[in-house]
């Protein structure tokens, strides 16, 4: 709970802001949508984990999701049209001062959309629901080849993993346990050097990631070839993140493989792969989506330095 | 050998570094949504005091130190090492020149001091907030000065210089907060 006077302000806070995110999906003719939080697959991504537990005595593992995207795209290729969803997700081992493993989360889809169209809407919302709270500046939008060359004159896409290293070293960043893994040496500059570099009171848009990177997203066949990707970040905290979404079905499916295959290197549990979202993709239309941590969004309306200050109750209180 | 994996980082906790036993200070879980996450720690190294800054990859093991604060008693220096003793068990353990620092000058017979033992072995000491010390050598007083205002310094039987009001003589005994360094009070006999 926050410790200033009114215990209840971030909440009163928060149900504000759900008030205005109904109100803008309802003007704009998005229907809200639910899915389900308990289901048979769960997501297959390296980086995250899901709590799993049983419906019954003799039923299979059942996992809570982190996130409702399968069961979205599931719906969008039955035909729903434009959906949203605020739902609570859950994430295994996910705790600090920006995270808690039980979290809110926003996420929409816009068929016909592609990645831009989409941060402009994302940005529409996120200032309807922080006009009030602040003064946001200018939006920001700029490629992640664009971001890094800007903060810290580095081309991400050419840099070898040594001049990563290089780099982390001479920012006096003491590392250990990591390996040659191109991308985690980028997340470690990401979170460690270029998040905290970003305006305040600024949203930053960064899109186009590393293919290497797509997690979802189609890829662009440009030299080099981009992931169609983008992610929000407000005051050096990621609040967003979006995809121009893959409808590839086989590409997905081999995706989902190479997840499993790291995964497995990095000695963690086998994930069943979602054959009924895959099942569904060739029947989803060309669209945009993208995922909103609520929580995070209501930090920053609040000024809250740790999640902590705008959740009724915490985990491990 | 006994180990903790990032998850369980918390300030406080003592773990091995480059072969010395450190304590976390301060830990930041960092992850970006789709990628690998860090734990983001600060540690001071118990033996040197130094504080530093490490980042983890989250899921790693770190070897845990054997690291245990006890209370103890100052009984003497033999010109080698300081002896303290445990009141429960009356074990004693001699402290070097390391372990005690600048703290030498708070260091007084019979007090309980704080004994940071590493495998057993004293690596770090902390004395009590608050040590009566005896004024050994200080000017003169002035009479009719109770406030405190300049004060003067102090020479105490540990060796340590504090200023004090211009009242206090020779002689006298007074507390000093060994976190500040400053006088607190005069203690009556």
């Amino acid at each position: 709970m926050p410790s200033g006077s009114d215990p209840l302000a971030s909440l009163k806070i928060r149900a504000r802001i759900r008030k205005r995110i109904r109100a803008f999906f309802d003007a704009l003719g998005v229907m809200e949508v639910e899915t389900p939080i308990l289901a048979r697959a769960g997501v297959t991504d390296p980086h995250i984990d899901s709590l799993q537990t049983s419906w019954s005595d003799h039923s299979e593992t059942v996992y809570l999701q982190t996130s409702p995207e399968y069961a979205m795209k599931r719906l969008l290729a039955a035909g729903s049209g434009p959906i949203y969803q605020l739902s609570k997700v859950f994430r295994h081992g996910e705790r600090g001062r920006q995270h808690h493993p039980e979290f809110t989360m926003l996420e929409w889809y816009r068929p016909g959309y592609d990645h831009h169209r989409l941060m402009l809407e994302l940005d529409d919302l996120i200032r309807k629901c922080l006009s009030e709270h602040l003064d946001l500046e200018h939006s920001v939008f700029l490629s992640y080849r664009q971001a890094w060359l800007e903060t810290i004159d580095i081309d991400p896409f050419t840099a070898n993993t040594e001049q990563l290293k290089a780099y982390i070293d001479q920012q006096g960043i003491d590392v250990s346990g990591l390996d040659d893994e191109r991308d985690d040496w980028l997340q470690l500059i990401m979170t460690h050097c270029i998040e905290p570099a970003l305006p305040k009171n600024t949203p930053f848009y960064i899109y186009d990631f590393p293919s290497s990177q797509a997690a979802l997203a189609r890829i662009r066949h440009d030299n080099p070839p981009v992931a169609e990707r983008f992610e929000l970040y407000i005051n050096g905290m990621e609040l967003a993140n979006g995809f121009h979404e893959l409808i590839d079905a086989d590409e997905q499916r081999k995706r989902f493989e190479m997840d499993l295959i790291k995964r497995q290197q990095m000695g963690k549990v086998a994930m069943p792969i979602d054959e009924k979202l895959l099942n569904a993709l060739p029947d989803m239309p060309d669209c945009a989506g993208v995922a909103v941590g609520v929580d995070r969004l209501l930090m920053v309306a609040v000024g809250a330095a740790a999640i902590d200050e705008v959740l009724s109750f915490v985990v491990d209180e | 050998m006994a180990s903790y994996s990032t998850n369980e980082f918390k300030s406080g906790l003592k773990i091995m570094m480059d072969g010395d036993p450190c304590a976390i200070i301060e830990n930041e879980f960092v992850k970006p949504g789709k990628g690998q996450a860090f734990n983001r720690v600060k540690i001071r190294n118990l033996k040197t005091g130094r504080v530093l800054e490490k980042t983890f990859k989250s899921g790693d093991s770190v070897e845990a130190a054997d690291v245990m604060d006890t209370e103890m008693q100052y009984l003497y220096n033999d010109g080698e090492a300081w002896y303290f003793m445990h009141p429960e068990t009356f074990e004693q353990l001699g402290a070097d020149d390391k372990a005690i620092g600048e703290n030498l000058k708070w260091l007084k017979e019979q007090d309980m001091w704080t004994v940071t033992l590493w495998n057993g072995v004293p690596i770090a000491t902390t004395p009590p907030n608050h040590v009566s010390l005896t004024v050994t050598e200080t000017d003169p007083g002035v009479r009719g000065d109770t406030s405190g205002g300049g004060g003067k310094p102090a020479t105490c039987d540990t060796g340590a210089v504090v200023r004090v009001p211009l009242f206090i003589d020779q002689d006298e005994t007074i507390k000093v907060d060994t976190r500040t360094g400053e006088y607190v009070g005069r203690v009556k006999d």
